[in-house]
């Protein structure tokens, strides 16, 4: 055998299905969560606390649903996604626990709304509630492909669910930002909802026209400039954004939505033009609105002065978040020996990670993150395996966006950005936020499975290996 | 509760939190798959080693390996060359087993090319021990020299086949 410069092999290596990993994994993500239970209970009261089987039950129940129904209509997905969602989901659920036992919490809860019911057992419903969209979800999206025949009607759907809070005796205005709204005896958040229906539309927008978008530009100093006319799109949605801060008066929503479409156009075009583009638009956008608009000026100066007398007046919620995140320092006071009560209201939704932040230090709020991270990175490296352009571009638009939640929240609790009134995945309190993060996972999963599934193999040809066919 | 359970309990909490992460960062780790490049050395070695080595480097191949070791004949090709494209300068040892080409990231030679189809041909021995390239109903077509391929056709030590911009050469 002779020998030259290169010399390597290349063999195909099957995929494997690896669902008895993702089953070890999800008993680990099941048992810290409980172990974090008995740690509360034995810090508040010196005894395991007595929901402690009930609690585990629950929570082992819904990730063993989970589980058998990857198995078995989603054989070959991603084995890291269910796990680290059931990690968040379970450590939000014992922190919620947590904060139903403080006192003072509970006695705010009683001058306000005349009683204090828990929050836990309605949040493990919430998840139960979240756990079956999911199955709904893998059961009945045999092919993620199919989402791209409704691009215009998710268009339509996700204009509906922004502006379904603006609706008058629909929409609720609390503490200043109409994102909920009133239904029957709950209300809902749409805008939780809407940030998947948006990801279908963009996906399915993106792929007919990216080549459109990234073509057709003129090159000047290193970048792509785009043509006028496709700029169109970009400045409807921007438009779009401003409008939903402008009249919902909700950072949060309104960035989200921006910024996914950003990272989206940037993943289909190619075009480091686009990002310069957004950013630049973002922030004369954010700039013109907080010139006028009362309430983005507030959490403006509540972010730039938390201690100011003028903030103390209104709400001390950042400040006391600040000072929860200061004194948990690096190993944290330990679970359920923290003061993070002191935020108030809120203290388990908006504002839940200063509690990580204090009880678990910040080793436990870097493992949070972490956790974070790696759905993302499942997410994105989901989208880098998806073979057809439309699963590509839906993958990392919804990871996207969980990133970008992600780091909106955590950003305006740790005062890095003007608080904003969006919720942790899976950690915070509320079921909007649970149940569409759920379901976000299950289309995720979904096309991780058409991802990896091994493609089947090209028929055997018995006419080759027998007698020569002379085809026309 | 004493001060101490609470501490060792706090501190076992983060370090089983920790070790999750770890743990699902080992899984992300062992969880690469796709094609794989097994490097050799450059270096020119003795037969019986190369040959060991190559079992080794490539175990699929094997399983589908027929017949005893004399088979081969003198003056056959023992190995394909990317002599042109992305992939140039890469080798992959002819052990009788069929050898695929296309963007299908099973195949064993994934052509990353703008003019390739998915399954785009394949090489393979007939029983003579003779190599034929057969084009797998490709848009683009495949070239062997100048002739666009219509039949299974034997290949000729050496002849450029050509897939877009990629080609490949059978050498000894």
């Amino acid at each position: 055998m002779s020998s030259t410069t290169h010399t390597s092999t290349i063999g195909a290596i099957g995929a494997p299905s690896r669902r008895n990993t993702e089953l070890a994994l999800l008993a680990f993500a099941v048992v810290i969560p409980l172990f974090a239970y008995m740690n509360v209970g034995l810090a508040l009261t010196g005894e395991v606390p007595t929901g402690m089987l009930g609690y585990g039950m629950g929570l082992g129940l819904l990730a063993g649903v989970g589980h058998i129904v990857v198995r078995k209509f989603a054989a070959y997905a991603d084995p890291l996604l269910l796990p680290l969602a059931t990690v968040l989901n379970g450590l939000g659920l014992v922190v919620i626990w947590r904060l139903d036992q403080s006192e003072k919490l509970q006695a705010r809860a009683e001058a306000q709304f005349g009683a204090f019911s828990p929050s836990a057992p309605n949040q493990l419903m919430y998840s139960a509630i979240g756990i079956a969209l999911f199955v709904g979800v893998l059961i009945f999206l045999k092919d993620h492909r199919v989402l791209q025949r409704y691009t215009y009607i998710s268009m339509v759907g996700a204009i509906v669910l922004l502006l379904l809070p603006l609706v008058p005796g629909l929409g609720e205005n609390i503490f200043g930002a109409k994102i909920w709204i009133r239904v029957g005896g709950f209300t809902i958040q749409p805008g939780e909802f809407a940030k998947i229906v948006i990801a279908i539309f963009f996906a399915g927008y993106l792929m007919v026209k990216r080549d459109a978008l990234a073509l057709a530009s003129r090159r000047f100093m290193g970048l792509y400039l785009p043509r006028g006319r496709d700029l169109g799109p970009i400045i409807v949605v921007w438009a779009t954004s401003i409008l939903i801060l402008v009249f919902e008066t909700d950072l949060g929503t309104s960035l989200l939505f921006f910024g996914m479409f950003v990272v989206m156009l940037y993943v289909a075009t190619e075009r480091t033009s686009w990002i310069v583009f957004g950013l630049l638009m973002s922030a004369v956008g954010a700039v013109g609105v907080a010139s006028f608009e009362p309430h983005v000026q507030q959490r403006v100066d509540a972010w730039l002065n938390p201690f100011s007398d003028a903030t103390l007046q209104q709400t001390d919620q950042i400040a006391q978040s600040l000072m929860a995140f200061g004194s948990g320092g690096v190993l944290g006071t330990g679970l359920g020996q923290g003061n993070s009560d002191l935020i108030g209201f809120a203290a388990n939704s908006d504002f839940i990670l200063a509690t990580f932040g204090e009880e678990m230090g910040l080793a436990g709020v870097m493992a949070i993150l972490l956790i974070y991270g790696l759905i993302v990175e499942r997410g994105v490296r989901t989208a880098l395996a998806a073979r057809d352009p439309f699963g590509k571009l839906l993958a990392i638009g919804l990871s996207g966006a969980f990133a970008i939640q992600v780091f909106v929240v955590s950003g305006g609790v740790m005062g890095l950005i003007p608080l904003t009134g969006m919720t942790m995945p899976f950690l915070a309190y509320g079921g909007s936020s649970v149940i569409a993060n759920w379901a976000l996972i299950g289309i995720l999963i979904r096309i991780s499975d058409t991802a990896r599934r091994p493609a089947p193999s090209p028929a055997p040809n018995p006419d080759a290996e027998m007698t020569q066919v002379v085809r026309p | 509760m004493s001060e101490l359970t609470l501490t060792v309990m706090r501190l076992g909490f983060l370090a089983v939190l920790w070790l999750f992460v770890i743990v699902a960062v080992q899984v992300i780790r062992s969880d690469l798959f796709g094609t794989r490049v097994t490097q050799r050395g450059s270096r020119r070695e003795r037969p019986q080693q190369a040959a060991r080595q190559q079992q080794q480097a490539a175990p699929p191949p094997q399983r589908q390996q027929q017949g005893g070791g004399g088979r081969q004949r003198r003056g056959a090709p023992s190995k394909l060359v990317v002599s042109e494209g992305i992939l140039a300068g890469t080798t992959v040892a002819l052990q009788g087993q069929t050898i695929t080409l296309g963007r299908a990231h099973d195949s064993t030679i994934v052509l990353d090319d703008d003019y390739a189809s998915s399954r785009h041909a394949r090489i393979y021995p007939d029983r003579d021990g003779q190599w034929i390239v057969e084009d797998l109903g490709s848009t683009n077509g495949t070239y062997l020299d100048r002739t666009r391929l219509t039949t299974p056709t034997p290949v000729p030590l050496g002849a450029p086949i050509r897939i877009g911009k990629t080609v490949i050469e059978l050498r000894k």
